[in-house]
């Protein structure tokens, strides 16, 4: 190989590909790219744009539905929710800036879902965040928490949208390699849903939104290293900044722009800025696309063309529209004060140009870009050794009642008032259930023919369990989400997941990511959940090994009548409280196993999943008849910490009696998934016990929680219970 | 009774505010840079982000073209009700006295609070229980009240004090635990709880419902 | 910001007051108090502090 193409080569390694990949590209081209087309394509090729190492696996996960009105490949899936709406809803990681800068990362982490629930037309209606962190006892790890709860604080509630869930995991393996997932749900008339294909050679690119500036260029690959002079001070690329006031502006304008049919196509800008969102639409829309670098309106002078291309700035989007109506969309951005510019044009024959002026800078085959970036299959193999240190022993004491206020006082499972308050819940008016009413939100939809119908929805997922058993771990992410639902009597329409992973290069890692795949698909094949889309975020580690494997799973589901919405709280003295589905509590992966340091089970116990379905019909069934009063499904901590949460929502103490004696720490803080708690009138119950495996445990009242399992006995005051649960607020002081 | 909710850019409580004035009267739209009030009879002020809280929440919009109307109509006796960052506009504009301060834990909070009635003789609460507690949310950083220490006696020695945080209830460490206060006229309102979030049980309260229909009555 | 410090690894930080420094270019400095008082500073909670530094181009 001559110098020039030395050269060449050694360039693209160092922005991300490798030799192999720029030999393809040189195939492709069928020469050496220039400088942007290699900018071009080492982005697009990218793990982050491409999924080139799970493609592959994604494409077998179940997607079809009856009620699915948009699937994967667009920027949001949808689903029916009757009377002519569909709900759009995604979940996306921001995990790699958020550890760099957590408050911006956090922040630009809901920006982006947002616009990808606007760029199909949907209004953004409710934000769900999961966040992983070290153990609180780590001084960044506070600190990451509270700058990441400020960040989506700050921008979900400065554009209007309520945040109305989440969850949030301390566990050590993320200590540096926190996670930050954010989840957007969006309302839409289903005819009204637009796609991101740009189509009709001779329209117009349209550019609108904020200036395009030198965000994020450091963040692809290694550009900056690539590109930069000595000491060039203006060329240093920054952290990507949001504003969320901007945003509003673009939503409202973008929802305008399609409420008047003025669009042909919609895509927001995000990883990889210009390059990614007009390379995707041409590809959607096997046409081609002209784009005049000249045109874009900037932040900062001096910008190279390469860095137009790949500028992350933020709040921007990119539509189609038929010349004709460029006035009308230019006097709906003024409206709003959104710049607009149009950039480009689309064309036929699937080229990608890009242009300065009259300079032709790069011309590359659309499908070279998107469609044939490799594929890579994964090497998976099982570890031979544990790969995570068993967890810190917290707690030493085999006493129930010390373990139980352990348990409410671990991070894991503490009250997350102190973070939710942080959050507004109740904007745009539509929440019927906001964090800590019930085990999932829940929102009211536009009442029909005399009820007022409603969406609710979940995020969930238990990293440290998967990492003992990545099939069954995940394939009880998915079952932990959907209890949560039935509790406030939904039922899932579709689901969206954040597959959080280390490198899968490396075979245990593939082995991890191959596993839970399997179990997601396997779990939503036996629950008729169709997957609407979802993202994959790999590379998760660093010298200490990588994360835990954590799929996050997104719900969505209906119930027919908001008012019949289940809560979890004790309501009233003398109600009789119940153990509902065939509960089989086991210590071990247990959050009592984790304070105890525990090392990891080698798998989980075996999953029915067809009874566990049919318990969460039974407690859905039975809370949308208004059967019973309340329902919360049983998760960390077991029967003894369900217990003690539905006391502290309701106010009021209980008194239960448990079949186990044997082993009463089994019983007491044992986990595993199909158990739930609901109280209601004795009738009520035993009518309910006739369909599902029911055992009447005690009943609701006093100003203490007693469970006798034995000879072991727990009694607590609410008091205790309380100032043990409170412990997260130390974290925000 | 016709109410007119004005909306800036970075308002976001607005149409909550639309929805709740039109479960007692008519309600409708103005916008910022308009000098048109439609002939409403109430100007509502809504919660939100105006023009980003850039410089100072509510520094901005006082100035925006829709105010110069929504002052005059204030000086004219015209009813006002500023919420949240209404409230602060309100301040900022001179239409209400004292200001509003980063709440003592310096973060956002969203919770239901409880109220207690200081003055039910005001055209926007005559219509309720002066014994009634009132659950009303809370949404905000920047809502501590506060006036000089002459001025705040003036507020208490006038009436002009409307609405209290219930013991323990304060959310942001406001000076004697105000929530709401009106102009000496009598005619401008501005309180930090959300009205508009408590008008449906289904949604958590009703109580803020009378605070609309107080005004409702007050032109018969 | 004074937890903060110490999380990214900076001691001995011990008073933070943070303020706002507004950079104006303006052909009237006799008219900067003015604007202060009417806009840029809410005299009932803010002090303010004019700086003019005087352009040396002419």
């Amino acid at each position: 190989m001559n110098e020039a193409a030395a050269d060449g080569r050694q360039r693209a390694i160092s922005l991300g590909l490798t030799a192999h990949e720029y030999e393809l590209i040189i195939e492709r081209l069928g020469r050496e790219p220039s400088e942007v087309e290699l900018a071009m394509f080492s982005l697009l090729w990218s793990e982050h744009c491409s999924y080139k190492h799970s493609k592959l696996l994604l494409r077998t996960l179940p997607s079809e539905g009856p009620r699915l009105v948009l699937g994967p490949g667009e920027n949001a899936g949808a689903v029916d929710v009757g009377g002519g709406l569909a709900v759009a809803f995604k979940v996306e990681s921001h995990n790699h800036p958020s550890a760099v800068e957590p408050f911006q990362g956090a922040a630009t982490g809901v920006g982006g879902i947002l616009r990808d629930i606007f760029a199909v037309g949907a209004r953004p209606i409710a934000i769900l965040d999961s966040l992983r962190f070290g153990e609180p006892a780590s001084e960044r790890s506070r600190y990451l928490l509270d700058r990441a709860v400020a960040g989506i604080g700050h921008y979900g509630n400065s554009i209007g949208v309520p945040t109305v869930g989440g969850e949030i995991y301390f566990e050590a393996p993320y200590e540096h390699n926190c996670l930050i997932n954010a989840m957007c749900v969006g309302l839409i008339e289903t005819e009204r849903l637009i796609r991101s294909a740009a189509s009709g050679p001779g329209n117009l690119l349209v550019l609108f939104g904020a200036a395009t500036g030198r965000d994020g260029i450091g963040g692809a690959s290694v550009l900056a290293s690539a590109e930069l002079g000595e000491g060039d001070e203006a060329k240093r690329p920054s952290v990507q900044i949001g504003d969320p006031f901007a945003e509003k502006k673009l939503m409202e304008c973008s929802l305008e722009l399609l409420e008047r049919g003025l669009l042909v196509a919609l895509q927001d800008l995000g990883a990889a800025g210009l390059t990614s969102a007009a390379c995707e639409m041409a590809s959607r829309g096997g046409v081609g696309i002209d784009i005049d670098v000249a045109c874009v309106p900037l932040r900062e002078p001096g910008m190279e063309p390469f860095e137009i291309m790949v500028s992350e700035s933020q709040e921007r989007m990119l539509c189609v529209i038929e010349p004709s109506q460029l006035d009308a969309v230019v006097a709906v951005c003024e409206h709003w004060e959104t710049a607009v510019a149009p950039i480009g044009e689309v064309t036929a024959g699937g080229i990608v140009r890009v242009l300065d002026g009259n300079r032709v800078l790069g011309e590359m085959a659309v499908s070279a870009l998107v469609d044939d970036c490799p594929l890579y299959e994964l090497q998976p193999q099982a570890p031979a050794q544990p790969l995570y240190a068993p967890p810190e022993r917290v707690i030493a004491s085999e006493d129930p009642g010390e373990a139980l206020l352990a348990l409410l006082a671990s991070p894991n499972i503490a009250d997350r008032r102190p973070l939710f308050e942080q959050y507004d819940s109740i904007v745009q008016s539509r929440t019927v259930r906001r964090p800590g009413q019930a085990d999932a939100a829940v929102l009211a939809l536009p009442p029909r023919e005399g009820q007022t119908p409603g969406i609710a929805i979940s995020i969930d997922g238990n990293g440290r369990r998967v990492a003992a058993d990545p099939y069954r771990g995940t394939i009880e992410a998915v079952l932990e989400c959907a209890a949560n639902l039935a509790c406030v009597g939904a039922e899932p329409l579709g689901l969206t997941n954040c597959l959080n992973f280390g490198n899968p290069e490396k075979p245990h890692v593939a082995w991890q990511l191959c596993e839970s795949v399997r179990g997601l698909g396997d779990a939503c094949r036996a629950l008729a959940i169709p997957v609407v889309g979802g993202n994959v975020s790999l590379y998760n580690e660093g010298a200490e090994g990588p994360i835990y494997p954590t799929p996050v799973i997104g719900l969505v589901g209906e119930l027919p009548d908001v008012h019949r919405a289940g809560r979890l709280g004790f309501r009233t003295e003398g109600d009789r409280i119940a153990l509902v589905g065939d509960f089989a509590p086991d210590i071990r992966g247990s959050e009592l196993a984790r304070l105890g340091g525990t090392e990891l089970p080698h798998a989980l116990a075996e999953i029915h999943i067809a009874r566990v379905a049919a318990t969460h019909r039974a407690v859905r069934d039975a809370v949308r008849s208004g059967a019973i009063v309340s329902a919360h499904d049983i998760a960390e901590g077991g029967l003894a910490t369900a217990l003690a949460e539905c006391c502290l929502a309701g106010g009021l103490g209980a008194e239960v009696v448990l079949e186990e004696t044997v082993k009463p720490l089994r019983a007491l803080f044992g986990e595993g998934p199909g158990g739930f708690l609901v109280t209601g009138g004795d009738a009520e119950l035993r009518a309910l016990g006739e369909h599902i495996t029911l055992r009447i445990l005690g009943s609701v009242g006093g100003n203490q929680l007693t469970i006798i399992a034995g000879e072991a006995r727990v009694e607590v005051t609410l008091e205790l219970l309380r100032e043990a649960h409170g412990s997260l607020a130390a974290l925000f002081d | 009774m016709k109410f007119g909710v004005i909306s800036f850019p970075g308002s976001c409580d607005d149409v909550d505010a639309r929805k709740a004035c039109e479960r007692v009267g008519e309600a409708v739209a103005l916008w910022h840079a308009d000098h048109d009030l439609a002939g409403v009879d109430v100007v509502v002020i809504p919660g939100g982000f105006s023009y980003g809280d850039y410089l100072r929440a509510g520094a901005i919009a006082r100035f925006a073209p829709i105010m110069t109307e929504v002052i005059e109509f204030a000086r004219q006796g015209g009813y006002v009700m500023g919420i949240c960052n209404g409230f602060q506009v309100c301040c900022e504009a001179g239409l209400l006295p004292g200001a509003l301060l980063t709440n003592v834990a310096r973060r956002f909070v969203c919770r239901q609070v409880t109220l207690e009635l200081v003055n039910a003789e005001t055209p926007f609460t005559r219509g309720l229980d002066p014994e009634e507690l009132l659950s009303i949310p809370v949404k905000h950083t920047t809502g501590r009240y506060y006036a000089p220490p002459e001025l705040l006696a003036r507020l208490h020695a006038g009436g002009q004090v409307v609405l209290r945080y219930a013991p323990g209830e304060n959310p942001n460490g406001s000076l004697d635990d105000i929530a709401g206060v009106i102009n000496e006229q009598g005619n401008v309102f501005g309180l930090m709880p959300h009205p508009e979030h408590a008008v449906d049980m289904l949604t958590g309260s009703a109580d803020g419902l009378g605070l609309f229909r107080s005004l409702a009555g007050a032109l018969v | 910001m004074a937890r903060a410090l110490p999380a990214l690894g900076f001691d001995g930080v011990s008073d933070v007051r943070v303020g706002r420094l507004i950079e104006l270019e303006v052909s009237d400095p006799a008219r900067l108090p003015e604007m202060c008082e009417r806009l840029l500073a809410n005299p009932l909670i803010e002090d303010y502090e004019v700086l003019v530094e005087r352009d040396g181009g002419g």
